[in-house]
This record gives C-alpha cells, structure tokens and sequence, in this order.
C-alpha cells in the first residue's frame, strides 16, 4: 500500500464502502425476512457512514466536501472494487459478496488501523468496532446457508462466481492472507481464477453512477438538496 | 421461533417488554434484537428469551379480606389521635 | 362476558389482551384492521425505495434509507399482532400479494420526482401520524403498545420530509416547482387518506374502539396543523374551496370517494405493478425463508 498516496488509500475504502452501501440498500424494503430486511438496512447505512467520515478526511486534503466526493466525479475516477459493483444479487450471493467483502476488509482495517498516520489509525478503529457486527451477521449466515444442503450449493454457486472479484480487493501479501481465510472456513475447494483487479469498471457502475447522481445532477452544482 | 425483547433503556432502569423477533438460533435474535430494539440508542441492554420459555401466570383469588397486607388495611387516624390526647394530658 | 358486555367494557375504556376472551366479530375486525395497517407499512416502502438509490447527498440517502428501513420494522411489530391474533405472518403476505387484502390509498400512487419524497415524508406521515396517535388508545393493548414505538420512529419522518421539502423551496425556482408539482399529485389522496366522513357512532371500528377518533376529525386535524405550515412556506394549496370558518372547522371540496374505493380495491394506478413486484420478490427469496426455518441442525 505503500505506493499509494494518502488520499489515493482513503478514496479506495470510501469508495467499496459507498458502493457496496449503495447496493446493500437494494434490498431494504424487500429482504426475504421482515427482520432481516432491517438489520441489513442497518448494515447499509453503516457503510455509506463510513464512506462519508473517510471523504471527509480526503476532502480536507482535496479541498472539497465528501458529497462532492461521493457524487460529482466521473464514474471512471472511482476507485472501487468491481466486487461491490455488481447490481442486487440473489440472496447467496449478496451474503456471499457480503462475507467475503468484511473478511477481505477486516484485513485490510488491521494494516490501517496500525498506521502511522493517527487519523487514519483512528478512523480505521472506529469502522472496525462497527464491522465487528457486520462480521457477526455475515458468519451467522455463512453458518446458516451451510447447514442445510440447499443452503451449501447455492453458497457455493455463489463463493465459485464471486471469487475473482473478492480476489480483486486486495493485492500482493493482503490478497494472500484473504485467500487462506475463506479457504479454511469453506468446505468446498475455490476455483483457480484471475482476480478482477481494481482499476478497471463494470458496466454495472455506470449504470448505479447514472442512477444516484441523477436527482443531484438535475440541480446546477451548488445547489442545495 | 419467536423471541421476546425486554429492553431496558438506561443503566439502572427496570427491563421493559417491548416486542418481539422470530429468529430461528439466538445469533440471528441477537442481531435482529439489537437492530429492530436499539438501533437509535434507545436500549443499554436487552433481554431476549424464546416465547415458548415464557410462562403466563395471571388471576388471583382475593375471596377473603387480605387488606392486612396493603396500606388501605390500616386506618391508625383515630387510634393516633386518642394517643397524641393521652400524651397530652400525661 | 357476552357480547354486549364486552361492548360496554372496551366503550367504558377497558382494554383487551391476546388470551382474553373476545367476540368473535371484534376478532375479525382487529385482524383486518391491523393486518391492513401492516400491509400499508409493507407497499408503502416501495414508492419510497426507488429513491433510495437517488437520493442527491450521503445525509439524505442515510436519512431516506432510514426510514424505508423504520416501515419494514413497523410491518413486522403488526403483523406479529396480527399472527398473535390467529393469522400467520406468512398468510398475511401471501394475501397481500395475491391482492386478497388491502392497503392504503396513498401506497397505490407513483412517485415521480425527489419532491414526491418530501412531500410523502412530510405529508402522507403527518397524515399517517394522526391516526396511528389514535390507535395509542386503542382497546386492543398489544396493538396501543407498539404504537408507541411507531408514532416515535414516525416523528422522525416528518422532520425529514420538512427538510427536504425546506431544502427545495430554499433552493433554485425548479426546486421549488417540484414540490408544488407533488403537492399538486397528492393532494387528493391526502384528503381521501383518513376516509370518507361516515359518523364515529356508525363506524364498527370506533364502536369496537379500535379506533378512538373518527375520520373526519382526522381529517381536520390534519388540515388544522398543516394547511397553515403549507402556506407560509408559500405553496399553493390546489383547492380553491379551502378555507377555514369562524367556527375552526376547514371546508373543502368533497374529495372523490369513488376513486378513493377504486384505489383501495386494487385499482390505483400503480397497484398491480407494486404487487408483482412484492411477488416476484416473495417468491425468488422463499427458499431463503425455507432455509433459516428449517430446525438448526
């Protein structure tokens, strides 16, 4: 991570935290459960709040604001993982993604939360402490899918589709580490795949892009919302 | 399986009913607990225990006079006013 | 107790719990009621959802998000009294879906700007929130306990709805046209939302005291606390008839009662839309709900 710049590092977690809270919030309204519709909307906000406190830090830098941040750059600056791009996934997929996503995170957390740079230590602390339960929610699942038969083969499906594109949120010795993780906790073998790497887009960004900017981009820059 | 959620809302304060979660292990009411009772702050702590660990008990018969136990059992005003005279006059 | 006794019971202030025993008429009355109201918590999240994903700041998305998320919980305390009551939660949504029960008016409606957002927020809750404040008296207790949850979590929508719509008529000459644009659309339903002005002597579900106000004081309750806040914000109510008489009582043009049943039977202009698409969604995540119920192995 060293060859990143600060601001290039927070915009790369801002970023998979916006996007991803973008599409977890697809779901609320029309989870399968009532109660789990609620804990997942949770778990959304969660992430666009964490988005939001690391473009602060950014936009201090940059001069600019984090709804400027979030909203007014052009889809190809984001620096998002093509993992949470993916428009609302069925059920095992979304926790599938969701799972894989907070383990590659909680890696990535204990690299920054060890930083030099104290605001970045300490923010890196706080999302931790609230990923911690996102951690909960998503092992209980993971847990859940894999008892019954039904649950393990869809969860497979899933893990077997989406593993590129976990690969892709880490590099070098991170992406290692994630590797070892997920396999020690699946019963099943992973495929021997190319990562997704960051830096290029879905299509499917663009698409989200189009659709939560397009009330503020109906508006002249500036104005109030 | 339905889950009963008593809330308590801050430190010191008695543990309210406040609904319920259907969750089918107690890491799912957990986290639908924590989220559905106390997602804006308002509980220090919850409670939860499966519905079917609840036992209802209600009614009681009350057929002879047991003011004795209640404060309404004691009227002392003038027994108390018959002393304080005595009192007086001692 | 017979009937009438417990008539004279909930009348004189009396309230009921699940075990009690109760009329069967009462019962019948409490589970449509209610499952209505969950029903209307459930289809009411989806004119909202869809701008979810377009909310123009962070503050607004986690705000929108929020509430969204506070609907789907109101749905699964009433349904819970509904179930509790003899009617499963799973029954209750498989006849939502299938258009065998029914919802509010307003959730039949499309949205079709970012001010419908605000005016739903502000509006239909301020509207949704006299009756619910009703129902804290409601003579069916578990039903009254969980209003109290809902009419807070309520509160919060209409602030949020009041900044949106502060927001925009503060903002740039189209900002402001769009909210007077929605308010021109849901006008008519608001005036149709408490129902039509049927006497609270004649209505079964105030003689049951499940409702503790008649719809025509909702009405003009609503009327009384908001028209004034409408107007100082220098929107144009659409209805030149308005006004309020010496006496403190709003007359109004008769709203159109013939739509209002037309909407609520499965005719609005986005009902079927909105129902297919609950289906749709009920049946793509039904082996989830298979799969979290089966017994924990």
């Amino acid at each position: 991570m060293n060859a990143r710049s600060r601001v290039e590092v927070l915009l790369e977690l801002a970023d998979d935290e916006l996007i991803l809270g973008w599409r977890d919030s697809e779901w609320t309204g029309i989870a399968p459960l009532l109660e789990e519709d609620v804990a997942f909307s949770s778990i959304a906000q969660n992430e666009i709040g964490h988005a939001r406190a690391l473009y602060e830090l950014a936009a201090r830098e940059l001069g600019s604001d984090a709804d400027a941040l979030a909203f007014d750059r052009a889809p190809d600056e984001y620096r998002c993982a093509p993992l949470v791009e993916l428009r609302r996934l069925e059920w095992a997929r979304t926790i599938a993604r969701h799972w894989l996503y907070e383990t590659a995170d909680e890696i990535r957390l204990a690299v920054l939360k060890a930083s030099d740079d104290p605001e970045v230590a300490g923010l890196a602390a706080k999302i931790d402490r609230e990923e911690a339960y996102h951690r909960m929610h998503a092992e209980m699942w993971i847990d859940r899918l894999l008892a019954t038969e039904e649950g393990t083969t869809r969860l497979r499906e899933a893990i077997d589709e989406l593993w590129p594109y976990a690969l892709g949120v880490l590099d070098g010795e991170l992406r290692l580490q994630l590797v070892e993780r997920v396999r020690g906790r699946l019963p099943f073998d992973l495929p021997e795949v190319e990562p997704v790497t960051r830096g290029q887009h879905t299509e499917e960004l663009r698409e989200l892009w189009d659709e939560m900017t397009e009330v503020r981009r109906s508006a002249p820059t500036g104005a109030q919302w | 399986m339905i889950w009963e959620v008593f809330r308590q809302e801050r430190k010191g304060q008695p543990f309210q009913h406040a609904g319920s979660v259907e969750a089918p292990d107690f890491r799912f009411a957990e986290i639908y607990g924590r989220e559905q009772y106390g997602r804006r702050g308002e509980s220090e702590a919850l409670w939860l225990v499966p519905r079917e660990h609840l036992s209802v008990v209600e009614g009681w018969a009350d057929e002879f006079d047991l003011k004795y136990r209640r404060v309404d059992g004691y009227s002392i005003k003038a027994r108390l006013k018959e002393a304080r005279e005595r009192a007086e006059s001692r | 107790m017979d009937d009438q006794e417990f008539l004279e019971y909930v009348q004189a202030g009396g309230q009921v719990e699940t075990g009690d025993w109760m009329p069967d008429d009462y019962r019948a009355k409490l589970v449509k009621f209610i499952e209505m109201h969950g029903n209307s918590e459930l289809m009411g999240v989806l004119p909202e959802r869809e701008w979810i994903l377009r909310a123009p700041t962070l503050q607004r998305k986690l705000a929108l998000t929020a509430k969204v998320q506070d609907e789907v919980g109101h749905s699964q305390l009433i349904y819970r009294v509904v179930e509790d009551l003899g009617k499963p939660r799973e029954q209750c949504l498989a006849d939502l879906v299938s258009g065998k029960s029914k919802f509010h008016n307003v959730f039949h409606y499309p949205t079709k700007t970012w001010g419908d957002v605000g005016v739903i927020a502000w509006l239909v809750d301020a509207a949704a929130i006299i009756s619910q404040k009703a129902l804290l008296k409601c003579s069916y207790a578990p039903y009254a306990r969980i209003m109290k949850k809902i009419c807070w979590e309520e509160s919060f929508h209409i602030l949020h709805g009041r900044d949106v719509i502060l927001a925009m008529v503060t903002g740039t000459p189209e900002q402001f046209e769009l909210v007077q644009e929605a308010l021109n659309r849901w006008w008519p339903p608001l005036m149709q939302f408490h129902g039509n002005p049927i006497p609270a002597d004649d209505d079964p579900m105030y003689q049951w005291r499940i409702k503790s106000q008649g719809n025509e004081e909702a009405r003009q309750q609503f009327l009384d606390g908001y028209v004034p806040q409408m107007l100082e914000l220098g929107l144009t109510i659409p209805d030149p008839a308005l006004r309020k008489r010496d006496d403190g009582v709003w007359e109004y043009t008769e709203p159109d009662w013939d739509e209002l049943r037309h909407v609520v039977t499965g005719h609005g202009p986005k009902t079927q839309e909105r129902l297919g698409f609950r289906r749709l969604n009920h049946d793509e995540t039904a082996w989830v709900r298979s799969v979290v119920l089966a017994e924990a192995a």
